[in-house]
């Protein structure tokens, strides 16, 4: 099959690797249909996650139909059409037992080397480095999904795939990010930093839980114009004081709650660049550090950007004086299937909103070049697995 | 079960601190008597221990062990005997004398708070020995040999709490892995 493979920093290539095999009785072979570029993938890319090897095969979301069963799989069968949530979790630990499908014991064959980094590893994700598990992912034409019965959402309907494929991952990881705010309908101002996929999905969460006002920060024109259509308030990062605007728009209490969607790869400061450069420090705090001064006292920050590794200068002050709840974490993906699926189904919300560029598998290298750059307007990249 | 009586007699293995101790521990969402059972029965250790390692049972007390070990894959082997064994709580066991590797250990099951889980620790004590070997296995670090432990309480845990140990041996992977792989 093809497959979409890392080949170091900035360098993807598409190769002819071999078709997955069913290796354990509980696992199940997709033939995937749809699949996409994910902001987190770009971390990948620029290679700021540590433990990839060349040769990984990326990719964490897909979907498509199951057409083989390991002899322990109950409830899917071959046929059936189903979405992959990114995070891969077994359904029979403390944590799955606890819906916190994202802190799995027991799918991480590498936990020994995300151990060494965090003190304890979380559910390995598809895609996602060796210390992740280092499973294949799905930027592929088939790909092995382990725990069949536990993590994939069987879609009944002939919806289309542009519209239940984000299931995956950025739509649960938008929700999860508005839910942990803590939103009391028709009160709570959410500011969100960075306008990307996962900002997109966390603005309009925060209103389907109510938010009265959802403020928008980014800096790329067409991000900010497409918070603006779901009722954001924008803020142009570029036009001055973050902390200043956000006040004034609050009344001067800040924001109730602040959502960092822009993860370890924020720009906005030297310092940083410089660091992540000699490697004194791995992530880029910038959006963090302002979200942390700017959310009001006693408010939430949530945290759906992906940090891997160690940072500098955080404002830890500013949110123990304030009284700050945080809150953060691989998104517990499984946990928002069905609900969101329902929202999807029941009109509430149409995901494929966010796409922008459809592209051949083939042509990955240069969709990945395109989104990474936030050239010609790319917001979403979905990647067709047999073109 | 052995009878205390048919117990192989308690027996220093392992003089001072000449020898490499490791403890290490998981918890498991499984009843104690359930994972004890599991671990009484030697043999099903190396469905969970990642280094190949052949374990045949002698006697209810007595056990062959043979692992491979560099340099080439010569094998070391030796015979463990169970020293201690309550019910449900602990095993203990240890190499008989004269082994190429003195070893001894022990796995305690207790109750995790909570009530739904066991808390298994395991404690394995050995002594390089002399001679090029023994230059060799004092390489393989106390700490390697803990992460060997790790991993194979690791396993143990999924094994026993969702009937399977998660892999990705086999599956496709691009150039240049897939060569260094065939
Ligand atoms: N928690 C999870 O489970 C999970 C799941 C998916 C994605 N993520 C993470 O969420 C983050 C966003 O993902 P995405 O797909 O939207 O990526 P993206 O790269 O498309 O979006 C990031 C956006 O942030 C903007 N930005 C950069 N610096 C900024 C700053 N200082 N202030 C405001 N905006 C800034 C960029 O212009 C861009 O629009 C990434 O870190 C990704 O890894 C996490
Ligand atoms: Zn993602
Ligand atoms: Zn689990």
């Amino acid at each position: 099959m093809k497959a979409v493979c890392w080949m170091g920093k900035k360098k993807m290539e598409v190769q002819r690797v071999n078709d997955p095999k069913i290796l354990n009785p509980r696992d199940c072979i997709v033939r995937i249909t749809s699949t996409a570029i994910c902001g987190s993938d770009l971390h990948l890319y620029d290679g700021y996650i540590p433990t990839m090897e060349k040769g990984d095969i990326l990719g964490h979301e897909f979907m498509g139909e199951v057409v083989e069963i390991g002899p322990q799989v109950k409830k899917l069968k071959v046929g059936d059409r189903v979405v992959v949530p990114f995070t891969i979790s077994c359904g029979g630990c403390f944590h799955c037992s606890r819906q916190q499908w994202s802190c799995c014991d027991n799918t991480n064959p590498n936990a020994r080397l995300a151990e060494v980094l965090y003190g304890h590893s979380g559910a390995a994700l598809y895609g996602y480095s060796h210390m992740m598990g280092g499973y294949a992912g799905g930027q592929a034409q088939y790909a092995r999904v382990p725990f069949a019965d536990v993590g994939p959402i069987k879609i009944e309907s002939n919806i289309d795939d542009d519209k239940v494929l984000f299931l995956s991952d950025i739509f649960p990881t938008g929700f999860m990010a508005a839910e942990n705010c803590n939103i009391e309908p028709g009160r709570s101002v959410v500011a969100v930093w960075g306008c990307g996929p996962v900002g997109q999905f966390a603005i309009r969460s925060a209103f389907l839980l109510g938010a009265a006002k959802v403020i928008a920060i980014d800096s790329v024109p067409e991000r900010l114009r497409m918070a603006e259509e779901a009722g954001a308030y924008v803020l142009n990062d570029d036009d001055g004081d973050i902390q200043e605007r956000l006040n004034l728009l609050t009344g001067g209490r800040g924001p109730d709650a602040c959502i960092d969607g822009v993860g370890m790869e924020a720009h906005g400061s030297v310092y940083d660049s410089v660091k992540q450069k000699l490697k004194l420090e791995n992530d880029h705090p910038y959006a963090l550090r302002q979200a942390m001064r700017a959310v009001r006292t006693g408010g939430t920050l949530s945290v759906p950007g992906v940090y891997s590794g160690f940072i500098d200068k955080v404002p830890f002050g500013a949110a123990f004086g304030k009284g700050v709840t945080i809150r953060q974490g691989q998104t517990h993906t499984q946990r928002y299937l069905r609900p969101l699926l329902d929202l999807i189904e029941n009109g509430k919300i149409d995901p494929s909103f966010v796409i922008t560029h459809r592209v051949p598998l083939s042509k990955a290298p240069e969709a990945y070049e395109t989104f990474c750059n936030k050239e010609d307007g790319c917001i979403k990249v979905v990647l067709d697995p047999n073109a | 079960m052995a009878s205390r009586k048919g117990l192989a007699p308690s027996k220093i293995v392992v003089p001072g601190n000449k020898g490499v101790k490791i403890s290490r521990a998981v918890t498991i969402r499984k009843p104690a008597d359930a994972l004890y059972a599991f671990w009484r029965d030697l043999e099903n250790l190396s469905l969970v221990i990642k280094h190949p390692v052949t374990i045949r049972n002698l006697s209810d007390i007595e056990s062959h062990w043979s692992v491979s070990a560099p340099p080439g894959d010569r094998r070391v082997e030796w015979d463990a005997l169970i020293i201690n064994d309550e019910k449900d709580k602990l095993i203990a066991w240890r190499s008989r004398e004269d082994s190429e590797i003195n070893n001894a250990g022990s796995v305690r099951f207790e109750p995790a708070p909570g009530g739904d889980a066991t808390e298994v620790t395991v404690t394995l004590e050995y002594q390089p020995p002399g001679g090029k070997l023994g230059a060799l296995l004092a390489k393989l670090s106390g700490e390697e040999a803990g992460q060997q432990v790790g991993d194979a309480l690791r396993r143990l845990k999924a094994l026993m709490e969702v009937g399977e140990i998660p892999t990705t041996d086999g599956q496709p992977v691009g150039e240049p892995q897939r060569k260094k792989n065939q």
